[in-house]
């Protein structure tokens, strides 16, 4: 019996009952996208999340002053000096001596206002920092000009306005760039326009106005000795967890402490990314597993029908072993005719799998994992194997002479 | 008990010629059936030796256990007690896969009820022997064609078998059990399910195939067709009631 032989009168059972075999193909083919699908989306949104991490920039620490949890580290509870961050900090962590894997540091004194513009109101973050501020936070400047270190001395009324806050303060035909608008109580001249950077997570990074903190401290958030969040670039995402040690171990000098009982948060971006990415992978596996299920339904399905077809043509094994078919044909036959209707379900589910994932589902596109098809279809012939294996035996092991007897 | 499994020449019966040995040989052969607690015999010890060119009927009343001994001599089923040496080979030394492997080789089946594969065409289903022996696919259609052409339906190879009367599925089913050239040709009522111009047209048939020098077995309860064979083996209640053979024309 050549493998041509076999394929052909597997394909016969095939297409002896198309619509049986139709269904059964169907529900490999809904496990086999199931999978592809899924893992899409759970790939999708993994590099969905990423992505708005890495806008945020990926080599950048996050000082905070609210440090009683001590970025991750718990403190002794004996801490009950008040640290703060001020521009004295800032100095010490530019030091290239001390800190050679810094490239910036900007305070933020940070507020949210209403912002108004002849009648226009929208709701923005005010930034209040220094110039470094915007490369480190990936900001660029579309029109107009960023603000200067000259205006922070200056404590110049000057902002930079993101692309929200000027779609909703000015109309399609302004140009935004020397125009005043209204921040809380104090009145701000635009002097730039931010680049859309989208938004990143919850928050709208487009819906922010960038000034002098010098300014900020002025006449919005009242002038204070200390900074709410200090942000440090650092050289590359390769080097952030030696900037993260530098900076540590310089404002615990600073303040008279130990690294571990400091009382800042610092917060590593590369940090971030790894767990939200480690986070997003167990949801692409959860995905992939209650995908897997239909799978095994399908399969399921196989063996079902393959036990049907078993019974129903066990007149014709019989004739087939008492004119000299081995116990291997037949087994042969029936398995290959299980592989058969897997794999075409196999193959038409990764097409599906393919076309389905070109659509964005529930605001996330799914991005097709070379593995998932790979896998998916490998699981698609164990199955079929797996699955057509005992009806297969089944009918190898009949007896001709019962067999011939079935009516 | 001893069980011989030498093929022995048989003590009684005569002489065996030392050149051929028979084709079939049951010597004291009984079938028992439990159905519940009741035991059947179905053959009470049958001795039968079936020569080499022979056409042999054997005949009975259902019930008479034809039907057991024909299972027995196809190797569907084993016997109780007793021996059975196909074509000189003790069966009951083999396993089941060498059993079935060999009887397939040895024996062509015709059935009452055709038996072909559906939705497959003549051609193919004469070939499917010889397809399972490992016989290449040139040299199959070549042997299938011909076994087709000596039964007449060479012009009917690529009808399946619902396109064929019964007496045509009938010559297909004889062509497949021609096409592996066995050594015997057991027939099962194969003029059952026919009219008499199709039973007519299948006897000839077989008379030809037993001209050619095959050896055939025909289980049969019909007197007309028995009347075709040259001995004729009657069975009554598991025992030989009569062998009789008709003289050579």
């Amino acid at each position: 019996m050549s493998w041509r032989d076999n394929l052909r009168i597997a394909v016969g059972g095939i297409v002896s009952n198309k619509l049986r075999s139709a269904l059964t193909v169907l529900g490999v083919l809904i496990g086999v996208a199931a999978v592809v699908i899924l893992v899409a989306v759970g790939t999708g949104s993994s590099q969905a999340v990423a992505d708005q991490i890495a806008k945020l920039g990926t080599n950048t620490l996050t000082v905070s002053a609210t440090g009683r949890f001590g970025g991750g580290r718990s403190t002794t509870g004996t801490q009950s000096r008040t640290a703060s961050l001020t521009i004295a900090s800032v100095k010490a962590l530019e030091d290239p001596d001390n800190a050679p894997d810094v490239v910036s540091v900007s305070p933020v004194a940070s507020t949210s206002v209403t912002a108004t513009f002849d009648g226009a109101t929208t709701t923005a973050t005010v930034d209040g920092s220094t110039p470094s501020y915007l490369a480190a936070e990936n900001y660029s400047v579309a029109a107009g000009r960023a603000i200067t270190d000259k205006d922070v001395d200056d404590h110049a009324r000057v902002i930079d306005i993101g692309q929200t806050v000027a779609s909703e303060l000015f109309t399609s035909g302004q140009n935004p760039i020397g125009q005043t608008v209204q921040l809380g109580s104090a009145s701000f001249t635009v002097v730039g326009l931010l680049a859309a950077k989208g938004s990143s997570g919850l928050q709208d990074a487009d819906a922010v106005a960038i000034a002098p903190y010098t300014a900020v401290e002025d006449v919005l958030t009242g002038y204070s000795q200390s900074f709410s969040q200090l942000i440090v670039q650092g050289r590359s995402a390769s080097t952030l967890n030696l900037a993260q040690a530098e900076v540590e171990s310089i404002l615990a000098s600073a303040n008279d402490t130990t690294v571990a009982a400091l009382p800042f948060r610092v917060l590593n971006q590369q940090t971030l990314l790894t767990a939200a990415t480690s986070t997003s992978r167990t949801f692409t596996v959860l995905l992939a597993a209650v995908a897997a299920i239909s799978l095994l339904v399908g399969g399921i399905g196989v063996m079902n029908i393959m036990l049907v077809t078993v019974t129903e043509r066990t007149r014709e094994i019989g004739i087939r072993k008492a004119i000299g078919a081995p116990k291997g044909a037949i087994l042969t036959q029936f398995l290959l005719e299980a592989v058969l209707l897997s794999l075409i379900g196999g193959v038409a589910g990764i097409l599906a799998g393919l076309v389905g994932s070109r659509f964005r589902i529930d605001g996330v596109q799914p991005v097709i994992a070379p593995y998932s098809i790979v896998l998916s279809f490998a699981i698609a012939i164990a199955v079929g194997v797996f699955f057509g294996f005992y009806p297969a035996n089944r009918a190898a092991s009949l007896r001709p002479i019962d067999a011939l007897r079935y009516e | 008990m001893s069980t011989p499994v030498m093929h022995a020449v048989p003590a009684e019966g005569g002489a065996a010629p030392d050149t051929a040995v028979p084709v079939i040989e049951l010597r004291d052969v009984a079938k028992t059936y439990a159905i519940g607690d009741i035991e059947v015999h179905a053959l009470r010890g049958v001795s039968l030796t079936v020569e080499r060119g022979d056409f042999v009927a054997i005949m009975g009343a259902s019930g008479s256990g034809k039907s057991t001994l024909m299972n027995i001599i196809g190797c569907l089923d084993v016997p109780s007690r007793g021996w059975y040496w196909l074509d000189g080979v003790d069966v009951r030394t083999l396993d089941e896969g060498a059993l079935s492997r060999v009887c397939s080789r040895k024996i062509g089946f015709v059935f009452q009820s055709f038996n072909l594969i559906a939705r497959t065409s003549a051609l193919a289903n004469v070939e499917l022997p010889l397809a399972y022996m490992g016989v290449g696919a040139r040299e199959r259609r070549v042997r299938a064609l011909a076994a087709l052409d000596a039964v007449g339906l060479g012009d009917r190879a690529a009808h399946v078998p619902s396109e064929l009367s019964g007496g045509q599925q009938q010559r297909v089913a004889v062509a497949r059990a021609l096409v592996t050239n066995p050594a015997l040709i057991l027939a099962d009522e194969p003029t059952g399910n026919l009219d008499s111009v199709a039973s007519d047209d299948v006897m000839e048939i077989f008379d030809t195939v037993h001209r050619a020098g095959r050896t055939v077995v025909m289980i049969t309860h019909e007197e007309e067709i028995a009347a075709r064979a040259h001995r004729v083996v009657r069975l009554r209640d598991g025992e030989i009631l009569s062998d009789t053979t008709r003289d050579a024309p």
